[in-house]
């Protein structure tokens, strides 16, 4: 799993992206002054964290369509938001095409921002109100192609309007002229703009209209295919990953638990975590009792439970769990879980 | 998917169709305080054609022609239809030419502040952490020192080191500093606050995802989405800034004598109050209150459009 950054690959058989040791850590005490308290007589530092992310691992290969699901709170956005260097993480690195990213400046950042786009979950809040959508998608192309001509431009987000759906004729009205599924074609449009070859999709269908949702897949899966796109695809839809996705990476309070391909994962869940999500999907011959129910809560990310973070929670938990960080180990069937019981045997 | 076929419209239909005009359309004070303002500004701005006589020309003041009395009072001269003042000036022209040093002052205070105010607020809530912390703290220390109190210092130490005489020459960029440099965190705080709520939405992520310089991000994408609190603070601002304008010459730290403010016109008729000259004092004042009057009506009607939780536009 780790041995890919040390050993000279081709850029063509290493993954598009690999995420080692990624942590991302979110203070909740403040500034310096606010961390202080007094305790027994004494004046402490008193911090507190919620660890958002804590040590994910994945690797995205070209062409490939990964989905990361989890419950809300689970670290997903973030991981998409780090990924695109919204965030700085708290440790570890990420690695686009082999090379380190997460700690260039925004300058030598620049071709890679070409390279990867993102789409935004509100397309209500994801356009610039005081801009057209002529002027929206004519600001990346002309970041990143200053010698362009004018019309060259012009041109070009022609083309992406029109392979999106939006009539070029639209360019002078503004974003909230236009329909929650017109928006988010839009802004889709706008990533494409730059002929990025990753995108980092964050719920791009979660606010808008059922209806509306299948349009806006479709086209995500068309543009895949014209422009042999990779995606990192969060989502909390698990219909949405059976049909989207190549593999999938579950997440459990800032952790991955299971990454496997979508037909494996679907077909035989591993993790007791994931498990139980694939329980909750609701079946139309839902008739018998099959759900597997978890007991209590999920726990705050403020104070993370030692050893695996699913221990309080997971019927098979023995006291290994409850010490050892258990590590993604390879399955049989493709697939990567981390679960000592798994690991054991027992399950 | 429907197809629109009607072509965008220009900037004049938008501004035409918009709830600004049509609020205001509805609104008789706003459009009485805009038809007042205007016609302040047009006569202050008009001043050097309008007025019967040049105030600043020594060889039109007659001195055996002072403290004569508005025309509806016994005793006046029909060439002074305001009457003049203790120096002989006709208090009409001298009112014009008032009126428009006070609006000099005032829009360009108000522009030094907006400029200062804006960056400051930008560069904070946009930066955050120690940039932020440093602004803001720059901005109560500020805040802790009246205009008035800015005003004393600059002035004196201006009088100290260039003498008076200088000063009276430059007194009115002299005033546009003190009055912005005194009170731009105004904006700042306001800017802060609108950018920290813009720097949330998704619209700045994905420019920063694009890979656009900050400072495109600050100017280009979150400063035209918050705009419509700095218009808001603007006429309230220019308001201010001519009252403290009004109070500084008041005080002798503003406006010489001999190029007259509205606020220094006051003060010199303040002396005459006693011995019965009434108008040179009350005549100027009156036109400042209406000239502030009248902006601040404005600005509580635009405050009323603009007002997010009134109206959602």
């Amino acid at each position: 799993m780790n041995s890919t950054a040390t050993s000279p690959v081709s850029e063509a058989t290493q993954p598009l992206l690999a995420l080692r040791g990624l942590e991302k850590r979110f203070s909740l005490s403040g500034d310096f002054l606010e961390q202080l308290q007094f305790k027994g007589g004494k004046l402490v530092r008193h911090q507190e964290h919620v660890h958002a992310i804590n040590g994910v691992d994945l690797e995205i290969q070209r062409g490939e369509a990964l989905c990361v699901v989890g419950e809300s709170g689970c670290g997903k956005s973030t991981v998409a938001r780090t990924v695109m260097g919204l965030i700085t993480p708290s440790a570890g690195e990420v690695h686009y095409a082999g090379q380190r990213i997460d700690d260039l400046s925004t300058k030598q950042l620049l071709p890679y921002r070409r390279r990867m786009q993102m789409i935004f979950q509100n397309p209500y809040a994801s356009l610039n109100p005081r801009m057209t959508i002529q002027q929206t998608l004519e600001e990346p192309i002309r970041l990143h192609h200053p010698d362009w001509t004018a019309q060259r431009i012009k041109d070009k987000v022609n083309e992406v309007m029109l392979s999106v759906g939006i009539d070029p004729d639209w360019g002078p009205r503004y974003g909230h002229e236009f329909s929650g599924g017109q928006r988010q074609r839009i802004a889709i449009a706008r990533a494409l703009a730059v002929d990025p070859e990753f995108i980092v999709a964050d719920e791009p269908i979660s606010a808008l209209d059922v209806s509306i949702q299948a349009q806006v897949l479709n086209l995500l899966m068309e543009a895949q295919q014209r422009h042999n796109l990779t995606y990192l695809f969060i989502t909390h839809d698990l219909a949405v990953v059976e049909h989207f996705g190549t593999r999938v990476a579950v997440m459990y309070l800032g952790r991955v638990c299971e990454v496997a391909p979508t037909a494996t994962l679907f077909a035989r869940p591993r993790h007791p975590y994931t498990q139980a999500l694939m329980s909750a999907i609701p079946r139309l011959e839902d008739d018998r009792p099959q759900h597997i129910r978890l007991k209590g809560e999920v726990p705050t990310p403020v104070h993370l439970p030692s050893g695996c973070v699913f221990h309080g929670r997971c019927p098979h938990a023995d006291t290994r769990c409850r010490e050892e960080v258990p590590a993604l180990i390879a399955t049989d069937d493709g697939g990567q879980v981390a679960c000592h019981a798994v690991e054991e045997g027992r399950i | 998917m429907t197809t629109l076929t009607t072509r965008p419209a220009s900037r004049w239909e938008r501004f035409r169709d918009s709830f600004l005009l049509y609020s205001f359309k509805r609104d008789l004070i706003a459009q009485l305080s805009l038809l007042v303002f205007i016609l302040l500004v047009a006569a202050a701005v008009l001043a050097p054609w309008l007025a019967p006589m040049n105030p600043y020309d020594l060889a039109q003041i007659d001195i055996l022609a002072s403290e004569l009395p508005p025309f509806w009072v016994d005793g006046s001269d029909p060439t002074y239809l305001m009457g003049t003042d203790a120096q002989g000036r006709d208090l009409l022209s001298t009112i014009l030419y008032g009126a428009r040093v006070s609006l000099i002052i005032g829009f360009g205070a108000v522009a030094l502040q907006a400029t200062l105010g804006i960056c400051f607020g930008l560069l904070a809530g946009y930066l955050g952490g120690r940039v932020d912390a440093f602004l803001m703290r720059l901005a109560d220390i500020q805040l802790s020192f009246s205009t008035l109190m800015v005003a004393i210092v600059v002035g004196a130490l201006f009088k100290a080191i260039f003498g008076g005489g200088t000063f009276s020459d430059y007194a009115v960029p002299l005033l546009v500093l003190i009055i912005g440099l005194a009170e731009w965190p105004q904006y700042a705080r306001t800017v802060r606050a609108s950018v920290l709520a813009e720097k949330g939405k998704e619209y700045v992520d994905a420019a920063r995802v694009m890979g656009l310089p900050s400072r495109r991000i600050m100017f280009r994408h979150i400063l035209p989405n918050t705009l419509s609190p700095i218009f808001v603070i603007s006429t309230v601002q220019v308001a201010n800034a001519i009252i403290s304008e009004a109070a500084l010459s008041f005080l002798g730290l503003g406006m010489p004598e001999t190029q007259p403010s509205l606020g220094s016109l006051i003060k010199s008729g303040f002396d005459y109050l006693q011995s019965g000259s009434w108008w040179i004092t009350l005549i100027p004042g009156l036109v400042l209150v209406v000239l502030v009057l009248v902006i601040n009506l404005l600005g509580d009607w635009l405050r009323d459009v603009l007002n997010p939780r009134l109206y959602k536009g």
